[in-house]
């Protein structure tokens, strides 16, 4: 380190390179663990198919996944609060989708618009009772992680002697909203792709010529809105700076005017639309919705969360840093099978990940923070 | 206070009375502040001094009594009010927030806008520029407008929260216990900053333990003892014996001095 000074600051203080500040912050060690996990891939299953159509488009699935319930678990922690009950939410949400559109039969658009007021609903619920009560969200949600896989098992199972309801992309056929969730964009572009020969086609069958993969799932694209989304309303928006602020320090946030108790019950609410997207667009794909869906995504979510550089305590992270940590974590799951590695690995590599993840961006906060 | 009878009041707080079930935080408390005033508050630990300026920056909602300003009585229900009539506060603990940078926090709640595509968006330019301004007028050399609050020192996070404060045209400021953390140096920059917003007009509440930083730059002096005061006493009109004696309530100075070996 040099003790050159500039004049007139802190004779301190050393001076710091615009590099080294443009590269301290939140998002490193997110950045800093997505080129890793690309360098180990490419090394390891460089050849597998990984990156080819086909390939990139299965990880890319799976991250946009993790991604969409990310973003609000990121926001939500932010503000320093957690939501346990995102994985019971997707499949409750996706259970209501299905018992209105399938069982009672109405219109499909109506059954999710009705579906996101409900859950929305929930979300508000939840954060209107840790404010009221001030008891710590760990547990509120906790409590609706069982009372909605409850329901989501008992409403199918007192209606229609199942756990699983299918027949959801019939229902669907042709609905204007479900298209939202299900449906695939930029098609001519892939067959013009697959015609130049940049990505596969089929070679037989009645879809010969047709490219293997013929568009971008609505669910990346949500993935990719949410993201943007988030980011923008977190750095650049004065509510983000009442996000951060109350989850930095809620009384001070409260004593400087900050609506505190509004911000956190609309990131709730945001928490619990971002898991309704993920449990409309999974039905929308599977044509079924069961009883079982959604379970352990909450951890997956705070994982991402915390591997992006958030603090678990609130006030600190990035929304772009959440959605790298997603992206790692489709990349490490789905990589590992086509590197053919055992799957039950995948537990030590995520344990790994998470550890090496939470070290570093501990070490980089502290350097703009100046925590002790 | 019959120096003062032709001025009017900035704030006049007017019997306060804030109890917490069976605790009597407060047990009616009147004072009056006036422009360009530093009207000092002291009194031992639980006298019930923050929660009386909690009272006053719309935090608290007291049991009883009024709050007039401008000779309008007015219930603040939360601080956003209370700011919006010219109380600004900097909290004993709670002045700012660590975790993020410098220009954040010094606009919280504040924080100027700007129009894009009809969607309003925090203006970070705006927003960095003047609180370098800021600092620099108040002699803190910040690294950045994004250097995190938890790396200034104390001295400097409560010099960054008074000149919050001023700059949004406080025209009180309550400080509380501003000085209690810092050393020698820094107090005596937080006294110079009292005494540099005092000569612009505003009316400084000052809340101390410390008899000798209240003397410095105290116009007035108020103690509270136990939820009540005993009038408030002018600049030349007390010694600091007299308000140490005060402050720690008569009786219970006397046995420890007792206990000290000296003379009751
Ligand atoms: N939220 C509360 N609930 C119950 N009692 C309270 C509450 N806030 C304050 N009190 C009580 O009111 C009394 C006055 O407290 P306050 O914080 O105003 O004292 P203070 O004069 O600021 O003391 P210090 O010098 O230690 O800061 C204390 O006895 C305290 O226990
Ligand atoms: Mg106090």
């Amino acid at each position: 380190m040099s003790n050159e000074t500039k004049n007139g600051t802190d004779e301190r203080v050393n001076e710091m390179s615009s590099f080294r500040n443009a590269l301290i912050r939140p998002e490193l060690g997110g950045i800093i663990g997505t080129i890793a996990v690309f360098a180990v891939f490419i090394f390891l299953a460089g050849d597998s198919g990984m990156f080819s159509s086909q390939g990139v488009m299965n990880w890319s699935v799976v991250s946009a996944q993790f991604m969409i319930i990310a973003v609000g678990a990121c926001l939500l922690m932010i503000a320093g609060e957690f939501d346990l009950s995102v994985g019971s939410m997707i499949g409750f949400a996706g259970m209501l989708i299905a018992i209105f559109g399938v069982t009672f039969g109405w219109p499909m658009w109506m059954a999710i618009i009705l579906t996101f007021a409900i859950c929305t609903a929930i979300g508000a619920l939840n954060g209107f009772i840790c404010i009221r009560t001030g008891l710590p969200s760990f547990i509120v949600t906790l409590a609706f992680l069982f009372i909605l896989r409850g329901f989501t098992i008992f409403l199918p199972q007192t209606i229609e002697r199942k756990t699983i309801i299918g027949g959801i992309r019939e229902a669907a056929e042709g609905d204007w909203l479900s298209v939202l969730f299900g449906g695939k964009i930029l098609q001519g572009f892939f067959i013009y792709l697959g015609d130049l020969g940049v990505i596969s086609v089929f070679a037989r069958g009645t879809r010969a010529g047709q490219p293997v993969v013929d568009g971008i799932p609505m669910l990346i694209v949500w993935a990719i809105a949410l993201v943007i989304f988030g980011h923008i309303l977190l750095t650049k928006t004065r509510f983000g700076n009442w996000i951060f602020a109350s989850g930095g320090d809620a009384e001070a946030a409260r004593n400087s005017g900050v609506p505190v108790n509004k911000v956190k019950v609309l990131m709730f609410m945001f928490t619990a639309f971002c898991a309704t997207v993920f449990a409309t667009c999974q039905v929308m794909e599977f044509g079924s919705a069961g009883a079982d869906r959604g379970l352990l995504k909450e951890f997956e979510a705070i994982i991402a969360v915390v591997i992006g550089g958030a603090l678990l305590t609130g006030g600190y992270g990035s929304v772009i840093g959440a959605a790298l940590g997603a992206l790692i974590f489709g990349v490490v799951q789905q990589g590992l099978f086509f590197a053919g590695v055992e799957s039950s690995l995948f537990r030590v590599f995520l344990g790994v990940i998470l550890l090496g993840a939470v070290i570093l961006n501990t070490y980089i906060r502290r350097l703009i923070t100046g925590e002790r | 206070m019959n120096a003062q009878t032709e001025a009017t009041p900035i704030i006049e707080m007017r019997n306060i009375r804030k109890t917490y079930g069976p605790v009597i935080a407060l047990a009616g408390v009147s004072i009056k502040i006036y422009p360009g005033e530093c009207h000092c508050l002291l009194g031992d630990n639980g006298a019930g001094k923050s929660t009386f300026i909690k009272t006053m920056s719309g935090v608290v909602k007291p049991t009883d009594g009024d709050i007039v300003v401008n000779g309008d009585i007015q219930n603040f229900d939360n601080p956003r009010d209370a700011m919006e009539a010219g109380i600004a506060t900097v909290h004993q603990h709670l002045a700012m927030i660590p975790l993020m940078s410098v220009s954040r926090n010094f606009f919280l709640g504040n924080e100027p806008t700007k129009k894009i595509a009809g969607i309003s968006f925090y203006d970070r330019e705006k927003a960095d520029h003047e609180t370098m301004e800021a600092m620099r007028k108040m002699g803190i050399n910040l690294r950045g407008p994004d250097q995190a609050v938890g790396t200034l020192s104390g001295g400097e996070r409560q010099t960054v929260a008074i000149s919050r404060a001023v700059h949004f045209g406080a025209k009180v400021l309550i400080l509380d216990e501003p000085t209690s953390a810092l050393g020698v140096r820094q107090t005596s920059n937080v006294l110079a900053t009292i005494d540099k917003v005092r000569k612009e007009g505003v009316a400084v509440v000052f809340i101390t333990h410390n008899v000798r930083h209240a003397l410095a730059v105290g116009d007035r002096f108020t103690v509270l003892n136990r939820g009540t005061t005993h009038g408030t006493a002018e600049r030349g009109g007390i010694t600091p014996e007299a308000l140490q004696d005060l402050m720690a309530g008569g009786q219970e100075l006397a046995s420890l001095e007792g206990s000290l070996g000296g003379t009751v």
